[in-house]
């Protein structure tokens, strides 16, 4: 069966429109960010940068504290991810490879749980930090940015657990093994994708979370990266240059981790958390 | 099974379901020690959901009881003053304001997300390999952007001078919008955000239907085409049945998403101009934090649950449905 020509085009023009329109702003941000102020404040914009400049950058990190928001922001989204991979490890095991009385009342609350409106609750949360004289620390976060992932992270990796055969389990418990050896020994290695793609997001709700370190870490020395990245524009008036190169170092180790694990958190995803 | 074991504390709805299988009869002892494992594994992530997220929830409904407001909160004084909160916040317009508003907002995002996902996630199935590769990339680069650097990003975007959007606006001959200010409006302003959440949203339907289509057996076409059917009849016949419960649990996260995005309302521009843009977890932060009316903030974040548990009731028993099948 022939296509005519015109079946054979529309969809890749309209591909490509939208292969732009999804780019532009990511590419814009950049653009923007290596562009001398002159070119940004052109009457007619710059589309293609020729001169690249690296003043902009410099202005974003050495505002005051930047080294230390950078540092609580990885701090702060490793511990979370890492408690919340290990925790969630477990509780996978057991739903995933047990029968017992209430395994589907978890699951249910596990994903009930998966939905919690975080957002709305930063007062409570605010004020059971501030009763345990927890302001300004990076405990509270690392602990609740582990709580906000921590469904997510149960439900996914049960998929990942369920997808490894149960022979291979039997088999190594038929060659003498505990069931924990045979856990660390052979569903841990074959878990080792699974465990990177569901860390991803992990690793991009604790990197980006605002709300909740909004209203409880007021001082600098506590601060994390999207409040710096937020109130840059605030400080800095119409500098768009430094506010894009801000936005660029904050969100390049996202895109990275992202181009590179896509397709298998996607896969995981659909296997775990949409599918069961 | 027949042993009996004292269930650590699970999540806060927790339903409880019999799970007997065929279960032998005449339990070994092994077994019985082994009956205990499962919850013993489920305990440190039982626990923390308990602790970390049904105490903020307890607390947040004790709070939406009591007057609190910067003075208590300094001395530490609890004054329960009973509904009043709930009083105070329901006879009052604006939150009825905001709530329609933000329902209306929510509708007109999901339904955007969805429509156009869905049209981009079949495209994505119809395009060649290399074309689908590179439309894939910029959906992906979409995705990723870390909302509060997107949300700066649009807001460059639409810069009242110097932004890009109201340039092109400019040169296609719209010159009434060369200095126009998007944040100055109501619709503007909303429009900007929409704009923004459909932007990032789109990928995550579109490639995860584009993933499910791949799973759709070519027989089931051959068949169709068999018996006549022609590329719309075959879509709504096995396509559109095929992606069903995909589509529902979607529509709910993004219903989910969508309702409580707070990041971008709030950074584009903090629920202005004049209070007209806050939805309701904008409005429950600016209520409670910012007007430090902190018992309010709560009652509002409670009536906020509920507004949620309700719009997404529907969706969220089909999708208990479908995974309790699967379980």
């Amino acid at each position: 069966m022939k296509r005519s020509l015109f079946g054979r085009l529309w969809p890749n023009v309209t591909a490509a429109v939208l292969f732009v329109g999804f780019v532009f702003p990511v590419y814009w941000m950049f653009a923007t960010a290596f562009k001398p102020t002159g070119d940004i404040i052109a009457e007619d914009p710059v589309w293609f940068p020729t001169d690249v400049t690296f003043e902009h950058f410099q202005k974003a990190t050495g505002v005051d504290h930047f080294w230390t928001y950078v540092g609580n922001s990885l701090v702060v989204t490793i511990l979370a991810v890492v408690f919340s991979l290990v925790i969630a490890l477990v509780a996978a095991f057991a739903l995933a490879r047990m029968r017992f009385r209430g395994r589907r009342g978890f699951v249910i609350g596990f994903m009930l749980a998966q939905m919690a409106p975080w957002e709305v609750m930063v007062i409570a949360m605010y004020m059971i930090v501030r009763d345990a004289s927890m302001l300004n620390s990076l405990v509270p976060l690392t602990v609740f940015y582990m709580m906000m992932i921590l469904p997510f992270t149960v439900l996914t990796l049960r998929g990942f657990v369920a997808a490894v055969p149960r022979e291979l389990e039997e088999a190594a418990m038929v060659d003498g093994c505990t069931r924990g050896q045979a856990f660390r020994r052979v569903i841990l290695p074959l878990l080792a994708p699974g465990l990177m793609s569901t860390s991803l997001f992990g690793f991009i709700t604790a990197w980006n979370e605002f709300p909740l370190v909004l209203v409880l870490n007021k001082e600098a020395e506590s601060q994390t990266l999207p409040l710096w990245l937020s109130s840059f524009q605030t400080a800095f008036g119409d500098d768009w240059g430094a506010t894009m190169a801000a936005s660029s170092l904050f969100a390049v180790p996202i895109l990275i981790l992202f181009v590179f694990l896509q397709r298998r958190a996607v896969s995981g995803l659909t296997a775990g958390a949409v599918k069961g | 099974m027949t042993v009996q074991t004292e269930r650590p504390p699970s999540g806060p709805a927790d339903v409880r379901k019999s799970d007997d299988g065929p279960g032998r009869p005449q339990p070994r002892a092994a077994e019985r020690t082994g009956a205990l494992a499962p919850y013993l594994l489920l305990l440190p992530a039982c626990a923390a959901t308990v602790l970390l997220l049904g105490w903020p929830l307890l607390k947040d409904l004790l709070l939406s009881f009591q007057n609190l407001n910067m003075g208590q909160l300094i001395q530490h004084v609890t004054e329960w003053n009973g509904i009043d909160n709930y009083k105070e916040v329901l006879t009052g317009e604006d939150f009825w304001r905001v709530t329609l508003r933000t329902l209306a907002f929510t509708a007109v995002n999901v339904v955007l997300i969805m429509l156009l996902g869905t049209l981009v996630g079949l495209l994505l199935a119809r395009l060649g390999k290399r074309m689908r590769v590179t439309l894939m990339i910029g959906l992906v680069l979409a995705w990723a952007m870390p909302v509060v650097a997107a949300t700066t990003v649009y807001q460059w975007l639409f810069a009242q001078r110097f932004g890009v959007v109201n340039w092109v606006l400019d040169k296609l001959g719209w010159h009434s919008m060369a200095d126009y200010s998007w944040t100055s409006g109501q619709f503007s302003t909303f429009f900007v955000v929409t704009l923004l959440i459909v932007w990032q949203s789109i990928p995550f339907v579109a490639i995860n239907l584009y993933a499910a289509t791949t799973t759709i057996p070519g027989e089931l076409y051959e068949a169709a085409a068999l018996d006549g059917a022609g590329v719309w009849k075959s879509f709504t016949t096995v396509t559109l049945p095929f992606l069903r419960p995909f589509l529902y649990a979607t529509t709910f996260l993004e219903i989910i998403w969508v309702f409580k995005a707070f990041v971008q309302v709030f950074t584009i521009n903090g629920g202005g101009p004049d209070r007209l843009t806050e939805t309701l977890p904008v409005y429950a932060y600016i209520e409670g934090v910012g007007n430090q009316h902190y018992g309010m903030g709560a009652a509002i974040a409670v009536l906020t649950i509920l507004i949620l548990l309700g719009v997404t009731a529907y969706y969220l028993r089909i999708v208990l449905k479908q995974e309790e099948d699967e379980l």
